[in-house]
């Protein structure tokens, strides 16, 4: 899409460098990505209640500032590890919906062929190596990755996405110390949504923030406001520099808070109304927009036809997922190995 | 002297596939606890360091969980990571990576990566080194789907199946006994693969099958010698790969011989021999047998560490005679 909008409102030497790494285009694509999230999310939820899935799932609503704006930045050819709570990561590094729904709902059409689910989705081709149903499963996985980007002699980067609660679990410190001894390309991006299911950063950190752990393994540590799309994607950028000259590992821990909760289990005992409703007054996607207008990048009426292109997106999406072909029992165990040797 | 009957030791034996796999493919490397100037534990690694430099023989921090991570994450990204555990024992500070990723990502996803990995187990009793550092949990990982679980009992398989597993698209956990570095075998110097998933029959009989892994296999040939001057004559069956379970051989012998006896070190309940026990009587040899079978394994213990007890804790080769005489002693 062409830059069309004047940016005359804010002078270019004065613009702060998310406006002036991204064109228009970008910015409003990277909108239109939270939406998609958002709308995501809102499918799942409601496709679950009818019955339409089964199992369990994880919804960032809330969140979508933190996975677009970290994967803003990102190549193609760059790495991403997830989590538990990875939908949003998927669809920031540019995953199809379409294949995301069928997925969730055992489809043979889905990314994992219906054999992973909601915890399981990964992009291997668009640089996504897979969500995890282990909380901090993916943190080494990442520094992995960075260690053949690095062996490979190539310039890409892996971007971690971890929680808080990730952040006490020893796999967190021991990948983290590996990744800077060996100066590895890695971002460790910590979407810090106050609570690890029920019990909050403050009764399990003795630290007030998991930026801080980063002074144990001596590389940069930075806190910024997840709800907040410009804030991440600076961090995230100055960070995938840092990483892409060879310098090694940072660690950005946004400030966030998962609206819905943990899993479809939750009762909210540990959290209080009023909270809640204060983190939604603070709705990432409210924000970006209004940043957008301020900028003169996005006129008002431009605001409702992306989100109807994101709702029409989402119903194609389950339509399609809802007429995919379950898979047959009789390849229970196909995928199991690649090759089964002579037995 | 023939380079073609040249013997090696056991762990020279897969230094030379390691070393092999490394000048054949840039994308193979070690990682490992002290495995670079020190040489890894048991000298296995020994001066590869020196050889192939730091980026390709990489030390850890001591830090299981999160370095088997690390090779499962570059498994993924195109290297192919040979992975040694210093012992079988500290598996368990892993086991969430071995077990939960790298077994099951490639299913997961739904086919459409695969995890190269190689893990190297250095395993089992008789060193003295008490009940954590002597274990043989090649069971525990042989009863997950995913992996592929080999357990070579010569010099020659060490340096074969090791080539095997570095070849192997999955991830594939070699079990190699501490017992048997030391011990020499005709070691071709070319590289070649022993196939995983084949067992071996390394001497034949008609009276009894003794199926063993690893250092058993040596106790069950030793038997088996000296059970041949009672006029008993064993069959025996080296496992080599405990998953995927090569069936066939296990079942033509039991047809033959009429009479099982389960050899192996790991604790003997719901263990290996339970396992080729139970596939023994599911399948056509069942209707073959003479005799109820047979399962000599660990004692229900952990590995102690007054060398008495030690040697008591698994089979012996004079256990294994005991055993086989008495199966065969009611024969017809």
């Amino acid at each position: 899409m062409a830059d069309t909008l004047d940016r005359s409102a804010a002078p270019a030497a004065n613009l702060r460098p998310f406006y002036q790494r991204f064109s228009a285009a970008e910015l409003k694509e990277a909108l239109r990505r939270m939406y998609l999230i958002r709308r995501f999310e809102e499918g799942a939820e409601d496709a679950y209640t009818r019955g339409l899935i089964h199992g369990t799932m994880h919804l960032s609503i809330g969140q979508e500032a933190s996975a677009v704006g970290s994967c803003m930045d990102l190549r193609k050819s760059d790495y991403i590890t997830s989590t538990h709570r990875g939908h949003g990561h998927c669809i920031a590094k540019g995953a199809d919906p379409k294949l995301m729904f069928a997925e969730f709902f055992g489809k043979e059409e889905g990314y994992c062929r219906g054999r992973g689910g909601s915890m399981h989705i990964a992009d291997v081709e668009g640089g996504n190596l897979g969500a995890n149903g282990i909380v901090a499963g993916g943190i080494p996985i990442a520094v992995g990755a960075a260690l053949a980007i690095k062996q490979q002699k190539r310039d890409d980067v892996a971007l971690c996405f971890f929680g808080d609660g990730a952040s006490n679990e020893g796999a967190f410190h021991e990948a983290l110390n590996m990744a800077a001894i060996w100066k590895l390309p890695v971002i460790f991006v910590c979407e810090n949504n106050k609570y690890g299911m029920s019990v909050s950063t403050e009764r399990s950190m003795a630290v007030a923030h998991v930026a801080d752990r980063a002074a144990s393994y001596n590389m940069p540590g930075q806190v910024v406001d997840g709800n907040r799309i410009e804030d991440v994607s600076e961090a995230v950028m100055a960070a995938t520099a840092r990483a892409r000259r060879g310098e090694g590992p940072s660690l950005i821990e946004c400030k966030t808070y998962r609206i819905r909760g943990h899993s479809k289990s939750d009762r909210n005992r540990y959290r209080t109304r009023e909270e809640i409703e204060e983190w939604q007054a603070r709705d990432p996607i409210g924000h970006f927009e209004t940043e957008l207008v301020a900028h003169g990048l996005l006129r008002d009426g431009e605001i409702a036809a992306i989100r109807a292109a994101a709702e029409g997106e989402i119903a194609e999406a389950i339509e399609f997922a809802r007429n995919g072909t379950d898979p047959d029992p009789r390849e229970g165990t196909r995928d199991v190995y690649t090759t089964l040797g002579a037995a | 002297m023939n380079e073609m009957v040249r013997e090696l030791t056991y762990a020279q034996a897969v230094q030379e596939a390691l070393a092999q796999a490394m000048e054949a493919d840039e994308r193979v490397f070690l990682m490992g606890e002290d495995i670079g100037v020190y040489g890894g534990a048991f000298q296995v690694t020994g001066d590869l360091v020196h050889r192939f430099g730091e980026d390709r023989v990489m030390d850890t921090p001591i830090a299981e969980l999160g370095a088997a991570g690390v090779a499962v994450g570059a498994a993924l990204a195109g290297s192919r990571p040979v992975f040694e555990f210093q012992f079988s024992d500290f598996a368990t500070l892993a086991m969430e990576q071995i077990v939960n990723q790298a077994a099951k990502i490639r299913f997961m996803l739904g086919g459409k990566v695969s995890v190269p990995l190689v893990m190297r187990f250095p395993a089992g009793s008789g060193t003295g080194a008490a009940a954590q550092h002597s274990q043989s949990l090649e069971a525990w990982l042989a009863h997950v789907p995913g992996l592929k679980v080999v357990q070579p009992a010569t010099p020659h398989d060490a340096k074969g199946l090791l080539l095997a597993a570095i070849d192997d698209p999955d991830p594939v956990m070699v079990f190699e006994h501490k017992l048997l570095y030391k011990t020499k075998g005709e070691v071709p110097a070319e590289p070649y693969r022993v196939p995983i998933g084949k067992a071996i029959v390394r001497r034949e009989g008609n009276d009894v099958t003794i199926v063993a892994t690893a250092i058993m296999v040596h106790r069950a040939l030793e038997a088996a010698e000296t059970l041949a001057g009672e006029g008993i004559a064993a069959e025996v069956i080296d496992l080599r790969t405990l998953r995927p379970l090569d069936k066939g051989t296990v079942i033509e012998s039991v047809k033959k011989t009429s009479r099982l006896v389960c050899v192996y070190e790991g604790v003997k309940t719901l263990g290996i021999g339970a396992e080729i026990s139970a596939m023994i009587a599911e399948s056509e040899a069942f209707d073959y047998l003479d005799a109820p079978i047979v399962r000599l394994g660990g004692v229900e213990s952990p590995i102690p560490y007054n060398p008495v007890l030690e040697k008591a804790a698994v089979p012996q080769t004079p256990d294994i005679i005991a055993d086989v005489r008495n199966l065969v002693k009611g024969r017809t």
